[in-house]
């Protein structure tokens, strides 16, 4: 039995490691210019206490990504297999943790899903996804992937819809949502592509009907069921219920939009999605975030304002800038060019954890990877997508990068749980 | 298993899709979009412009008339008020709750985060009461703006007044520099020398961060400039004749113009009914300025420039200086007084030369003596004969001003009209008219529109025998002298012995046996006044009464013309109030046995009428 650090040495996937330092270092610089402020003289900072220190949120972030990093030592110190071994428990624990958390949490910004245990402030939510994340993988490798029966297929929807309805029942709609995101991870171990399929047809008639005037809509997709009939009827005739089926759906969504606009989104909701189809209704209240948020991407241009230049994010123009709308400093900052290197930084992390979940040889590991990549690539895509204006503006951090313990922590564990059931891989390999 | 794996690249391709996406989208708003750049701009870099101290107004005699007093505004930015007692806030301000309420959904409805005004144009002495408790309510704020202030009751006509420009002005390219609710000269002379009062705006970059607050000038002040006061503006008006005059014409509708015919400065300018220039500034303001413009009486339509009337026998001077010039008469032409030709005024002495003719206003001579000017054989077509000799009569009545814009100092000012022979082409049809079609014009009736500046210049072109300056408001700009155009002396193309001719006759008018001005005979006191009444026949009412002289006969420093609606015959009431006019001007005093007139001669036009009882 080698020591723990040799052990690592050798087998722990050093350019994940990389990727995520660089990450978490970038983040932090750019939480350090989101928080700076022009006017606080600098030569004072080494006269004042922890305490003083700790009033900002760049200093904070240090002590957060120090404790990440212990805690990076201890997930590596536990044996593996205990993930494996320990997942239903901490399902079970988890969905405890999600319904009593309202019950005994403060209010924090209209929600009750902060636990507060001394100084340090947890979200359950946050946790609730590398949990579910090993609960799924449990459950998938002690399956048959070819012959999945439908109750196999009902319990896997039950454990992974279970949390985020927990999530959303305390009122965090965003991160509920990131629980969309394991329909990538089931896609690769064999769901139907059809499901995926249809959902994104769903969303995009979704969209259509909100864009596009509705008569427009019914009379387009008949004259379309129309010529897939007539130029295919040969075979589409013995389909003709279930052509007709497919519309009658469409067209009820169509029509069935405006009842969900109006009577299941909730306000704020409603007015989120409202502003992303007409940016500037509203540009000094609703629309605020996204107007700000694009004026100071926008502005960097090209190669970006400079370190600390930023006057817009300075200036207090973009609201939650350290934490949700830490992009826009990047963008005013660093300009093109740095979004496309942090866009670069997040294409590599995706890509090699992908490769890390591929070379697993048990269906746990592999399962577990890709849960890691797609709830990575779920934030990144709605967190980026919303400073940009292309996605709602949903309260969801961008990994490593955004100010804060509970997402940075969380975000370390999923990562480097996917590096030890790695690094045991190959030690089972030794081994044998 | 094996067909499972190849899914890996189809993960693989939705996290580049979405990052292409991403890319490419970040591409345009950051490099090929340049408006969030001028958005960032818009958003930090606040344009400070510095609005210049306007220039101050003085009149004649170096009396302030018009200055600057600070007055406040309250802002609000509604998103940084916290707990606001609404009670205690609107019982601060002294105002209703609902109006408070009001203005707060207001400035809510315009920008949460943008500071707009809730209460406009608090005094100083307001502000003093509410400045101390303001602290206890967060969000609000009180920003400084000069605003106009008056040291007379008077001449509101004249000064004009300032507001806020109006959306339609700030479209027009020479207004590009104001801002939305920056205030500009709307008439007057504020608005004819807007551009001398206004000065130098300044303008200083500075970042600002979301709330307003400064964080520094923009590249060390770089782009930077200081403003220029506006220059004062001297007036010609004398606030203490000025005054006179509108209190010996209170309650009446017309004008009174006073000039100094030696300069063409205006002495004083009247309108009435007037009102005061305090009206159209501070608290409240748009209130009364709709009380003024709904009022029947149209207090802020400017008389003496912007109402023609026919000018009546006054013109008939300007008729005798036509044909004296064109040699079709002289001085001791006689013309019978027949009443075939016109009806007269009244019977009278036989009119042997133009003296007992002017002073007896006699219709039938000046309806012969046009009939010289117009009528002289120049086509043996008798139509074609009073065109051309219409045409030509024109020509010289209009080197008098007449017809066109003088170019007095002030906007608005009308044209009036002198009838060509085109005209009456126009309405009766070419060649269907003759010098009986048109003899009106003869006696200052009819067709014919003159202002009463243009009549007060015409009266200061007599006294000067023959030439004028453009009347004008302004004789110095800050340091300087008027406007170059007011330093150029005109003549009318009447030579000064024709002037000569007619002065005895206007004199006789007032000092004359049986003139038909003599109630502004100011013999009594050694100043012998040139003058002529005149009756403007108005088909709508009660005539209107003119009076036109000037004074001393001999040494003219003032032209005046006094005219009054509905007043009748121009000798009972224009004539004496232009008298008063006169003497006060020349004497700085009014002789005590006229006191009766300036008791009498304020209140409404209708007791001046003799109406007969039937």
């Amino acid at each position: 039995m080698n020591s723990l650090p040799a052990r690592y040495n050798r087998s722990i996937d050093w350019v994940t490691v990389l990727l995520y330092l660089l990450m978490v270092g970038v983040g932090w610089l750019n939480v350090y210019a989101a928080s700076y402020s022009p006017d606080a003289p600098d030569d004072a900072l080494s006269s004042l206490s922890f305490g003083q220190l700790m009033d900002f949120n760049w200093f904070k972030q240090i002590v957060w990504i120090g404790t990440a990093l212990v805690l990076i030592v201890v997930l590596l110190v536990i044996d593996p297999k205990a993930y494996d071994t320990l997942a239903y428990g901490l399902y079970g624990l988890m969905i405890v943790l999600l319904i009593i958390t309202p019950f005994i949490a403060r209010p924090i910004a209209g929600s009750r899903s902060w636990l507060e245990l001394g100084p340090v402030r947890l979200q359950p939510a946050e946790f609730a996804k590398f949990i579910t994340a090993l609960a799924a993988s449990r459950y998938l490798a002690g399956i048959n992937l070819r012959q999945q029966s439908f109750r196999d297929q009902l319990v896997l929807a039950g454990l992974t819809l279970l949390p985020p309805v927990l999530i959303i029942a305390a009122n965090e709609t965003g991160q509920a949502l990131v629980f969309a995101a394991f329909l990538l991870a089931y896609f690769r171990e064999g769901m139907s592509p059809i499901i995926l399929l249809i959902l994104a047809a769903g969303a995009f008639i979704l969209i259509l009907a909100l864009l596009v005037p509705k008569l427009w809509l019914l009379v387009g997709f008949t004259v379309l069921l129309a010529i897939a009939l007539a130029a295919n009827w040969r075979t589409l005739r013995h389909y003709i219920p279930l052509s007709l089926g497919v519309w009658a759906v469409v067209i009820g969504m169509v029509f069935g939009v405006d009842f969900f606009f109006n009577n299941v989104l909730q306000d704020h909701q409603r007015k989120r999605i409202e502003i992303l189809i007409n940016p500037s209704a509203d540009p000094l209240g609703v629309g605020w975030n996204v107007t700000q948020s694009k004026i100071a991407i926008g502005s960097g241009g090209l190669a970006g304002k400079g370190f600390l230049q930023g006057t817009q994010t300075k200036f207090d123009f973009v609201p939650e800038q350290s934490t949700d709308f830490i992009f826009c400093t990047v963008g005013e900052e660093w300009g093109w060019l740095g979004s496309i290197v942090t866009i670069g930084l997040f294409m590599g992390l995706l890509g090699r954890i992908v490769y890390v979940a591929e070379r697993q040889k048990s269906v746990f590991g592999r399962t577990y990877g890709y849960c890691v990549a797609s709830i990575i690539f779920f934030h990144f895509c709605i967190n980026i997508g919303m400073t940009i204006g292309l996605a709602p503006v949903v309260g969801i951090p961008l990994p490593f990068f955004s100010y804060g313990g509970s997402s940075l922590w969380s975000f370390t564990t999923l990562l480097f749980i996917l590096l030890a059931i790695d690094a045991a891989r190959k030690q089972d390999l030794e081994r044998y | 298993m094996q067909y499972l794996e190849g899914r890996k690249y189809v993960v693989q391709a939705i996290f580049l899709a979405v990052a292409l996406v991403f890319a490419t989208r970040l591409f345009y708003i950051q490099v090929l979009d340049g408006s969030y750049k001028l958005a960032a701009d818009r958003n930090t870099l606040q344009r400070i412009v510095q609005t210049p101290y306007r220039g101050l107004i003085y009149d004649r005699k170096g009396q302030i008339l018009v200055q600057n007093t600070p007055v406040y505004d309250l802002m609000v930015v509604p998103r940084e008020v916290k707990q606001l007692d609404t009670l205690r806030f609107s019982q601060l301000l002294q105002l209703p709750l609902e109006e408070v309420r009001e203005g707060l959904q207001q400035a809510r409805k315009f920008s949460r985060v943008k500071a707009s005004p809730l209460v406009q144009n608090l005094s100083t002495q307001e502000l003093a009461t509410i400045q101390d408790n303001l602290i206890d309510f967060p969000g609000f704020s009180v920003k400084a703006r000069m605003a106009r202030s008056y040291n007379t009751h008077t001449m509101a006509h004249a000064l004009g007044y300032v507001g806020s420009i109006t959306p339609k002005l700030l479209e027009r390219p020479q207004y590009s520099k104001y801002q939305p609710g920056e205030f500009l000269g709307i008439t007057g002379l504020e608005s004819y020398y807007e551009k001398q009062l206004m000065g130098r705006r300044g303008v200083q970059y500075r970042m600002v961060n979301v709330r307003g607050i400064e964080k520094g000038a923009f590249r060390d002040g770089e782009y930077d400039t200081l403003s220029v006061a506006g220059q004062d503006l001297h007036l010609s008006l004398d606030s203490e004749l000025q005054a006179y005059a509108e209190q010996l014409m209170a309650g009446k509708r017309g004008s009174v113009v006073a000039l100094d015919p030696k300069t063409g400065e205006i002495l004083a300018f009247v309108s009435a009914p007037m009102f005061d220039p305090e009206m159209l500034s501070g608290k409240g303001m748009g209130n009364r300025y709709m009380e003024l413009l709904n009022n029947p009486e149209q207090p802020l339509f400017n008389r003496p420039l912007m109402a023609t009337y026919p000018p009546g026998s006054t013109f008939k001077l300007v008729n005798e200086l036509v044909a004296l010039q064109a040699g079709v008469v002289t001085p001791n032409t006689p013309f019978a007084c027949n009443f075939k030709l016109v009806r007269c005024t009244h019977r009278h002495e036989y009119p042997s030369n133009v003296g007992i003719a002017i002073k007896q206003s006699c219709n039938p001579y000046f309806y012969q003596v046009m009939r010289a000017t117009v009528l002289r054989g120049r086509s043996s077509n008798r139509f074609e004969d009073a065109r051309l000799g219409l045409g030509e009569w024109r020509r010289q009545v209009m080197k008098f001003g007449l017809g066109q814009k003088l170019g007095v100092d002030m906007g608005q000012e009308k044209k009036g009209l002198i009838p060509s022979p085109e005209f009456y082409d126009k309405r009766n049809g070419y060649h269907r008219w003759t010098y009986r079609t048109v003899y009106s014009l003869s006696i200052g009736q009819g067709e014919i529109g003159i202002t009463g500046l243009q009549m007060a210049n015409v009266m200061a072109t007599i006294a000067n025998r023959g030439w004028y300056y453009t009347p004008h408001f302004v004789r110095g700009i800050g340091n300087g002298g008027p406007l170059p155009e007011y330093q150029v002396k005109h003549t009318v193309g009447v030579d000064a012995q024709h002037f000569e001719a007619i002065v005895p006759g206007m004199i006789s008018v007032v000092d004359g046996n049986g003139g038909t001005g003599i109630n502004a005979s100011l013999a009594d006191v050694g100043i012998s006044v040139a003058g002529k009444t005149g009756t403007v026949q108005n088909p709508h009412g009660d005539d209107h009464a003119t009076f036109a002289a000037f004074a001393p006969a001999h040494d003219p420093q003032i032209a005046i013309v006094v005219f009054i609606e509905n007043a009748g015959f121009g000798g009972s009431s224009a004539a004496p109030l232009a008298a008063l006019v006169i003497e006060k001007h020349l004497r700085g005093k009014i002789a005590p046995w006229r006191h009766r007139w300036e008791e009498w001669l304020p209140g409404p036009a209708d007791r001046f009428i003799k109406r007969r009882r039937y």
